[in-house]
């Protein structure tokens, strides 16, 4: 056991301050905890969200030392013993008290997304597919949703362009429903449009943040904006969407593309 | 003066309260049939405890294995709960458990796959064939995402962050709920014909469990306030490894696969002290030396099982007695090793999950090091009392389902079982709510009920002095972890109930700070009135069963007694406000039921050696 | 601008950044007006490759594809090879995902790193404004997958002096170039959506599809090293340029099997 200073932001929408506290802390201890103890032996009405402290549930969100993180998955002594650790509340979305803020935003922009819709079964009754596509959007349906990486990227973070750009979390989402292999429904339109995949300047900011360690530029975010390019900004690439999708000239030539590149 | 006309109003047919698996599968459901419904959340959508579930979702699907079918699950869920469950929730589970995956896959689950490209089945304990639908070791964050991202489209209208205080009844039926919003602290009135209660259980009681916080049973305490029946409750599920160290994750589960790889425990005295703790009627199929135990590892079929793979209660109860006489480890469990047992690379290739969580939360490397583990509370068998099929309450127009339900999993649960309990009975749920509303009529609510609930709440903010609601949390967790722990004892049962008898009191003058918006302490408090009748209900519920039996372990009747077998204890509020205690008798099973249960039984153990 | 509450060094990486491209740019910038020294007997700077024309002061018209300079260029361009022919592969990097969020980060602030605000711009359209040519990588990553080719013809050629076969460091490193090129290029994110990332499942309806489910896997692999493959590849163009500069100026002698 020994003495560490932390500093907690606390407030309201209207402004708070840094508040300093000193906390008998333990070896292993997580950010999460000293909230905890600051709850039970300093101040009950310290507002923080919290479930599962495992990593998982995606509700302790919080800059710590201005770096946006996880509170239950942050060790203590990832800081020097003397520093002060500071914790915020995540800068995007309004303050509603302490380290709690609002981001029903992102639920709205969940609803926005035209829903997954599945093809037809099999005859048997079955849906049938192969694990290396699940293993493709698994990697999406990872996502906790702790909206670190809507916190972050600067496009909502700092230009404040929420009316634009629906930002990582659901372009992480768009992705995994375009990628989905039973899904039916095409959402190229609305992402370039609707959901402003033109707003992202691909500067990974999200995938740097994400505690799920989701490649969210390279393999989420980039795959679509190569889908807008294929329908709007590549007109061969159009026109021979156009002659051979689904024909099976199209996949004589892929494959034979294929054969001479070995 | 509270003027409740004043107070912010919500109308709904049904109201689901809760929004993990089951509640938000029961709110599809009544969606899907014409309902306005609402559903409540005491967190963020998505958030619910349902994300912790690893392992997989029970169905009889027959993709990897085509015997199996429905009759062998039933079979297996009825072994598992040691014959206590309720017998047609246990065959309505079995039956309805393949299409409730297949449904999720078609709201846009992603299942692992099998070669040929179905949804694959992995094995687990307790089920015959491989049974469990799942995504790697995330199965629960798959499906409570898929929910979700459904729900929100079916005119569902979802209430976040709002948590239940009470129920309100008027000529003895349901007629609406009282709750706050978190945010504000403003209280909202809803007003339906139906509430179903899918809240989950009550881990919070016990320091050590890998429940999280919102798990403080507030559907048992509000059923019960509002006269439903509670069932089973003596039945809580300790897993024998969860960590212990360091505190920050004490209670997350070390799975069983750690001592199925070759784990072993030992003392601090470096003893395998599992050796000394080996059941009488066990004794026939477990090693009883360490060179025969290492047989076994090595593959060789006439060697006998470890007496570390024995059944939890045992290996629970065998850490227990370790730390009792001083042979614990360093933070009071048990040192659980692999590292000399197996190369660092199999056990990175076989137990990466745990490997990364040791690795993350603990700076322990399992591959070189051993970990710590001890009991963990992990699950309420026990809960609402509800009709197998309807899931109805005794006080109409109220229905659980899910972890706060009772009966399908009798005194033990299998895993796996679980998350397809909480899809067939949600979906259960809904329908048959949605079917009380078009036969009943919206109540009218009494004012009085309304204010006498919301003062409950607000006296709590108007002390000048009082008592602190976390650290009273805290004595109660000690309480229930020594009194009424993994293993149990009239002494100890009858020392428990009367300390909780003292924080009663206690509860009584406990103080939040003014500020209701955003107040944890505040809600810590409220949650202080719930969790302490689930608390009770546990106790009372365990020393009246006298015998041993799946998740109820007692010291002083260590065996199953057949008289166990015939009753069910069922705790309801009295007439005089006191809890009331009796055993119920069991009907006689269904004959085509008892029927595949028990020819099926003689058949396995005819096939178990 | 500038705010942040991190305290950590977070400055050092995208200064490291856009210190070691500003290396590159200002040893390129003047390698490509300088217009000599790009060639050493059989070696040829990448820099200057495909020669086009032959730099009229300088010797290489061995490697020259037309010649020499033609007399309709105006005279205010200068006679250097390079000129005409780096903005392809400029283009191809200018235009690549991951040059985009260095660039961006260190020099256009926007923003310079994470949870650090950048430039305050009222009207950000991110790639959506006059960067909207970002959307053209695809077209440049044809013209790289080109200079793969050419730079192997190149290596090539750096095995024959004089109708001699042979080989000598110079060989090793001509080689090494455009296959490190190769390794960034097939890595590309636009090659990765081409090759296979475009289908929404690979093995739908029958999951027969394997070729193309195999060659978007590989490149992935490589894909998940872009950034590696990007920096090696044109730190590599630039030493390579370096080393045919040194020995065509006789400061080094280059160790080779026709004893120099």
């Amino acid at each position: 056991m020994s003495e560490r200073k932390f500093s907690v932001w606390k407030g309201t929408p209207e402004g708070g301050k840094l508040h300093d506290y000193s906390i008998e802390v333990d070896k292993g201890m997580v950010v999460l905890d000293v909230v905890h103890e600051i709850q039970k032996l300093h101040d009950s009405n310290l507002a923080a969200r919290w479930n599962c402290k495992a990593g998982k549930c995606g509700s302790c969100s919080v800059e710590i030392n201005g770096k946006p993180k996880l509170g239950c998955m942050t060790r203590l002594n990832e800081y020097g013993e003397d520093e002060t650790i500071t914790i915020r509340p995540i800068k995007t979305f309004p303050i509603i008290k302490d380290l709690v803020t609002d981001v029903s935003w992102n639920y709205e922009q969940n609803k926005k997304i035209a829903p997954f819709k599945p093809r037809e079964r099999d005859a048997d009754g079955n849906h049938r597919f192969m694990q290396r596509d699940v293993d493709r959007v698994q990697e999406f349906r990872k996502c906790i949703e702790c909206y670190l990486c809507q916190n972050v990227c600067h496009v909502l973070r700092d230009h404040e362009k929420k009316n634009k750009f629906v930002g990582p979390r659901f372009m992480l989402r768009l992705a995994s429903l375009e990628m989905h292999p039973l899904d039916t429904e095409n959402r190229i339109e609305d992402i370039k449009k609707e959901y402003g995949s033109g707003m992202c300047n691909i500067t990974r900011c999200c995938t740097d943040v994400c505690p799920e360690h989701i490649q969210i530029t390279d393999n989420a975010i980039i795959p679509l904006k190569e889908r807008v390019v294929d329908e709007y900004y590549d007109p061969f690439m159009k026109l021979y969407n156009k002659i051979f999708k689904k024909s099976k000239l199209r996949i004589y030539i892929i494959k034979s593309y294929l054969v001479t590149l070995r | 003066m509270l003027d409740v006309k004043e107070i912010q109003t919500i109308e709904h047919d049904v109201l689901v309260v809760g929004a993990g698996g089951a509640g938000i599968r029961a709110a599809i459901e009544c969606a899907k049939q014409g309902m306005n419904t609402g559903m409540i959340s005491k967190s963020l959508l998505g958030k619910a405890h349902t994300v912790m579930a690893e392992g997989g979702m029970a169905a009889a699907l027959g993709n990897v294995d085509s015997r199996d079918n429905w009759k062998i699950h039933f079979r297996d869920t009825m072994r598992g709960g040691k014959f206590l469950n309720q017998w047609r929730m246990a065959e309505l589970h079995a039956k309805e458990a393949p299409d409730r995956v297949r449904e999720l896959e078609d709201m846009g689950a992603v299942f692992d796959r099998t070669e040929d490209g179905l949804i694959n089945q992995r094995n687990f304990g307790g089920h015959r064939y491989p049974r469990l639908a799942h995504v790697g070791d995330r199965t629960g964050l798959e499906m409570i995402r898929t929910l979700q991202d459904f729900c929100i489209h079916q005119g569902i209208a979802i209430h976040m962050e709002c948590i239940a205080l009470d129920v309100l009844k008027n000529n003895g039926k349901v007629s609406g709920l009282v709750a706050y919003w978190r945010e504000t602290g403003r209280f909202v009135i809803f007003k339906a014909k139906a509430i179903i209660f899918a809240t989950g259980g009550a881990g919070r009681a016990w320091s050590v469990t890998s429940n999280s916080w919102e798990y403080t049973g507030d559907g048992l305490a509000m059923a019960y306030r509002a006269g439903a029946e509670l069932m089973d409750l003596e039945f809580t599920q300790f897993h024998p490894t969860g960590m212990i160290w360091p505190p920050s994750v004490k209670g997350i589960l070390v799975t069983e696969g750690v001592r199925g790889e070759g784990g072993i425990l030992l003392n601090n005295k470096n003893e395998r002290f599992m050796f000394n703790y080996i059941p009488e009627k066990f004794a026939s199929e477990t090693a009883d030396t360490i060179e025969e135990a290492d047989r076994w590892l090595d593959g060789d079929k006439e060697a006998r099982r470890p007496p570390e793979l024995l059944t939890r209660d045992v290996v629970a109860k065998a850490i227990m007695n370790e730390v009792k006489e001083g042979r614990g480890s360093k933070n009071g469990g048990a040192y659980l090793d692999i590292a000399s047992r197996q190369s660092a690379e199999h056990i990175k290739k076989k137990l990466p999950s745990m490997y990364h969580q040791f690795k993350e939360l603990a700076e322990v490397d399992i591959t070189a090091d051993p970990m710590e583990v001890g009991p963990t509370l992990h699950y309420f068998m026990g809960g609402i009392k509800v009709d197998h099929e309807t899931q109805s309450t005794n006080v109409p127009g109220l229905y659980a389902c899910g972890e706060c339900a009772a009966g399908l999993h009798g005194a033990n649960r299998l895993g796996g079982n679980s998350l397809s309990d909480l899809l067939v009975f949600g979906k259960l749920s809904g329908d048959y709510a949605s079917k009380y509303c078009q036969k009943n009529r919206l109540e009218s609510t009494s004012e009085q009920e309304i204010e006498n609930i919301i003062r409950n709440a607000t006296d709590i903010l108007n002390k000048e002095e009082g008592k602190n609601p976390f650290l009273i949390h805290e004595n109660l967790q000690k309480i229930m972890n020594n009194h009424v722990g993994i293993v149990r004892e009239e002494k100890e049962l009858i020392e428990g109930i009367e300390k909780i008898e003292t924080l009663k009191v206690d509860i009584q003058e406990v103080k939040a700070h003014p500020a209701s918006q955003y107040n944890p302490g505040w809600n810590a408090a409220i949650d202080l009135s719930n969790i302490i009748i689930a608390s009770e209900a546990v106790a009372k519920s365990a020393l009246i069963r006298e015998e041993s039996r799946g998740g109820h372990t007692r010291l002083d009747y260590p065996d199953e007694t057949k008289n166990g077998l015939e009753y069910n204890v069922i705790i309801k509020k009295g007439t005089d406000g006191k809890m009331e205690t009796r055993k119920e008798m069991r009907s006689t099973p269904p004959e085509h039921l008892s029927k595949i249960a028990f020819s099926s039984l003689e058949e396995l153990e005819e096939n178990n050696e | 601008m500038l705010a942040t509450q991190r305290t950590d060094k977070w400055w050092i990486e995208p200064t490291l950044t856009a210190f070691g491209f500003l290396c590159f740019v200002i040893y390129t910038t003047w390698r490509a007006f300088s217009g000599e020294n790009f060639v050493a007997d059989n070696y040829l700077s990448p820099f200057y490759s495909p020669l086009l024309f032959e730099n009229p002061a300088g010797h290489g018209l061995d490697h020259s594809w037309f010649g020499s300079w033609p007399t309709w260029v105006p005279n205010w361009i200068p006679k250097s090879p390079a000129i005409f022919i780096l903005i392809f592969p400029l283009s191809f990097r200018m235009t690549c995902y991951y040059y985009r969020k260095f660039y961006y980060r260190s020099f256009f602030l926007s923003p310079p790193a994470c949870a650090v605000e950048g430039i305050k711009q009222k009207n950000y359209k991110g790639e959506t404004g006059f960067l909207i040519i970002q959307n053209l990588h695809r077209y440049t990553l044809y013209i790289a997958l080109l200079y793969i080719l050419i730079l192997y013809y190149d290596g090539y050629h750096g095995l024959f002096r004089d109708g001699t076969f042979g080989i000598g460091i110079g060989t090793i490193i001509l080689l090494i170039n455009p296959t490190l090129l190769a390794f960034y290029a097939f890595g590309c994110h636009a090659f990765r959506h081409l090759i296979g990332g475009k289908e929404d499942c690979f093995t739908c309806p029958a999951g027969n599809e394997k070729i193309k489910y195999k060659a978007w896997k590989k490149v992935s692999l490589l894909n998940s090293k872009h950034m590696l493959w990007a920096w090696a590849s044109m730190i590599w163009v630039a030493l390579t340029d370096l080393y045919v500069m040194l020995v065509s100026k006789g400061v080094i002698t280059d160790l080779n099997t026709w004893n120099n």
